[in-house]
């Protein structure tokens, strides 16, 4: 009798050590926002593509992705993960920082193993991991590139911003600041097109009614650029040497792909990142190694080259 | 009305009370005005050709829609779903065109087509708006909240929200509609200015227009008068329908695309051309013209602060709240 009560409470112990070797089932929730643009969609896609793959790779592994299209509705629904779903981890692209804050550390206080990706939280105790983009090489890369390409002879730059955001300022100071290397570059102005295709359109007519002489445009984003290249075309003006959006829509990866002479380079902020937070979360918990507690998925300069390997032609965005 | 007769015997007579108020008609023709002189002071490529008609496209948008917006505000409703109707008729008109390409080509055929399936799906929006508002007894409000969210979730459903983009073929051959000029003027301008002609034309002389401000001044008075309400009303909302189709056709060759954030606070814009074009928010009187001048000013604002580097760029909504406020204050009198 005695042998078998111990035998039971012994095994009891492994399976919950275990927990952590991938012989029980983990459940692993993902709160994204809903599809409202382009790079969100391109969001949604990955999160589900990388539950197919993990849930395939792993079979003990479910992944529940949960989208909201705002702060509340998001902290709802990481509570009603916690609370009926019983998730071990939780991967989540915060809507906005401060009013997630205290319910994902309500979360994590229950015993969920948090990461957060992208947008972080204002108190970084209320997560385990941390998966980003890096916004400030983002605006330094498409800098640079515009140092290097116009060269000793410099020129006139027009920037459109997006959304007035933390995000979109450390954008925009990491490129001025990479621009500043180079004295014959002259940013004319700098305004917010909002990351949408239509705002871009009417700043870009502004801005070639404004200044006769553009030599490139910073547009910062795929989808303002869409807006920007239109507006050029419209007022038929061939002083504008190139354009540089960046996010790496498809579209415009394929003009790069394909030379586009208007859209030479690219830069990343790959929504695919939710899929590498994903993977590594989940590899962390099977494998009950420790996930580091930051991970920055570096913004790289897509060129003819390397285009391919960037180029995601099932993805909506 | 208990103030009436007076006011009435103010009317007939020249007080600074009803030069005032007569003032107060040409707000926002003044306020337009006014904009026009600051603007070309502070930058004086405002005046250029090239510069004005980029604003009187824009404003021919929202414009054709608010010309309509105007019919639904006089009889005394709203329609608050205008925008994502516009980016609902935008995708729609996208796909359908592009499928039709597989049978039709690329040619006139497959365009007129699908411009007539962006009128189709404005006006069943608008019959849709019209019979739940008038025979299923709904507030316009809570109908046209409703729909605001249906059109815009159905759209990034169409778009898994991404973007959906036009056949780069039919693009070539759609875009003189918004690119193309008659007579030196931009397509979309002409519309612009035929639309609020006509809407002019159906507001203050035929039956139908007189029928539209009665209801919006006094519903019961027009019912006992004989007057079709409830088909008055359904048709003031058709009629926005068409104009929201109308509006589309104009926009989907701007850019080719229809994504989520097509057509965002187009309702806002439309609405406001109408108020501060001096119609009555209750309904019962209004301009057509005035709805006219009110969306060209609004856009104005935009482009000022594009061509200039006064203000901080976080203060732009700013700007536009105020001179919305500003030409409403003015137009007080006559009320």
């Amino acid at each position: 009798m005695q042998a078998i009560k111990r035998f039971t409470l012994l095994s009891a112990l492994l399976a919950g050590t275990a927990l952590s070797q991938g012989t029980t089932k983990q459940v692993i929730g993902v709160s994204i926002p809903s599809a409202d643009h382009g790079w969100t969609a391109g969001i949604v896609y990955h999160a589900n593509q990388a539950k197919a793959a993990l849930e395939k790779k792993y079979p003990n592994v479910q992944i529940i992705v949960k989208t909201a299209k705002d702060s509340s509705e998001q902290a709802n629904q990481i509570q009603d993960l916690a609370t009926v779903n019983k998730i071990n981890a939780l991967v989540i692209l915060p809507q906005e920082s401060a009013p997630l804050t205290r319910p994902v550390a309500n979360v994590k206080a229950k015993g969920v193993f948090v990461t957060v990706v992208d947008r972080g939280l204002t108190d970084p105790k209320a997560q385990d991991a941390y998966v980003a983009g890096d916004n400030t090489a983002f605006g330094r890369v498409a800098g640079n590139y515009f140092v290097q390409r116009l060269g000793t002879a410099g020129g006139n730059v027009v920037v459109l911003r997006g959304i007035p955001t933390v995000i979109d300022n450390q954008r925009v100071a990491a490129f001025n600041a990479a621009v500043a290397k180079n004295p014959k570059i002259k940013v004319l102005d700098a305004k917010y097109g909002n990351w949408n295709r239509d705002d871009a359109f009417k700043v870009m007519q502004d801005y070639l009614t404004r200044f006769p002489k553009i030599d490139a445009v910073w547009a910062s984003d795929d989808d303002m650029a869409v807006g920007v290249l239109r507006a050029i075309q419209q007022a038929r003006r061939t002083d504008i040497k190139f354009v540089v959006g960046g996010a790496g829509m498809k579209e415009m990866i394929k003009k790069v792909m394909d030379g586009d002479a208007m859209m030479p380079v690219n830069v990343t902020y790959p929504p695919s990142m939710i899929a590498d937070a994903m993977r590594l979360t989940v590899e962390s918990r099977v494998t009950g190694k420790p996930m580091k507690a930051t991970t920055i998925i570096p913004s790289v300069l897509v060129t003819k080259a390397n285009a391919q390997q960037f180029y995601f032609p099932n993805s909506p965005f | 009305m208990p103030d009436s007769p007076v006011s009435e015997a103010a009317t007939t007579r020249v007080t600074p009370r009803s030069v005032l108020t007569r003032l107060g008609a040409l707000g926002p023709l003044l306020g337009l005005l006014a904009l026009a002189i600051v603007a070309t002071l502070l930058n004086p490529d405002f005046l250029t050709v090239s510069n004005l008609s980029n604003v009187l496209t824009r404003a021919a948008f929202t414009g054709i829609i608010a010309v309509g917006m105007t019919f639904v505000i006089i009889s005394g409703g709203i329609d608050l779903s205008v925008g994502s109707l516009a980016a609902l008729i935008a995708g729609s008109m996208i796909l359908i065109m592009n499928t039709l390409k597989t049978s039709l080509g690329a040619g006139v055929g497959t365009i007129a087509l699908g411009m007539l399936a962006a009128l189709a799906i404005g006006a069943l929006a608008g019959l849709f708006h019209g019979t739940t508002i008038t025979r299923g007894r709904i507030e316009p409000f809570i109908v046209t909240l409703g729909t605001l969210g249906i059109y815009r979730a159905v759209l990034t459903y169409l778009a898994q929200g991404g973007a959906i983009s036009l056949d780069l073929d039919i693009g070539d051959r759609y875009s003189p509609v918004y690119y193309g000029r008659l007579l030196g003027i931009p397509i979309p301008i002409l519309v612009f200015a035929a639309v609020a002609l006509l809407g002019g034309l159906i507001l203050n002389r035929t039956r139908y227009g007189r029928y539209v401000q009665a209801i919006g001044s006094n519903e019961q008075v027009a019912r006992y008068a004989a007057i079709n309400v409830t088909g008055v009303k359904i048709a003031t909302y058709v009629l926005l329908g068409v104009c929201v189709g109308l509006a589309t056709i104009l926009y989907v060759p701007q850019l080719g695309s229809a994504t989520p954030s097509t057509g965002l606070l187009w309702e806002l814009d439309a609405i406001a051309a109408v108020i501060i074009g001096g119609t009555a928010l209750r309904g019962g009187s209004g301009r057509i013209w005035g709805t006219v001048v009110g969306a060209v000013l609004l856009v104005t604002i935009g482009n000022v602060l594009n061509l200039t580097n006064i203000i901080s760029v976080y203060l732009n909504a700013a700007v536009t709240g105020l001179v919305i406020i500003l030409v409403a204050f003015f137009q007080r009198g006559r009320r």
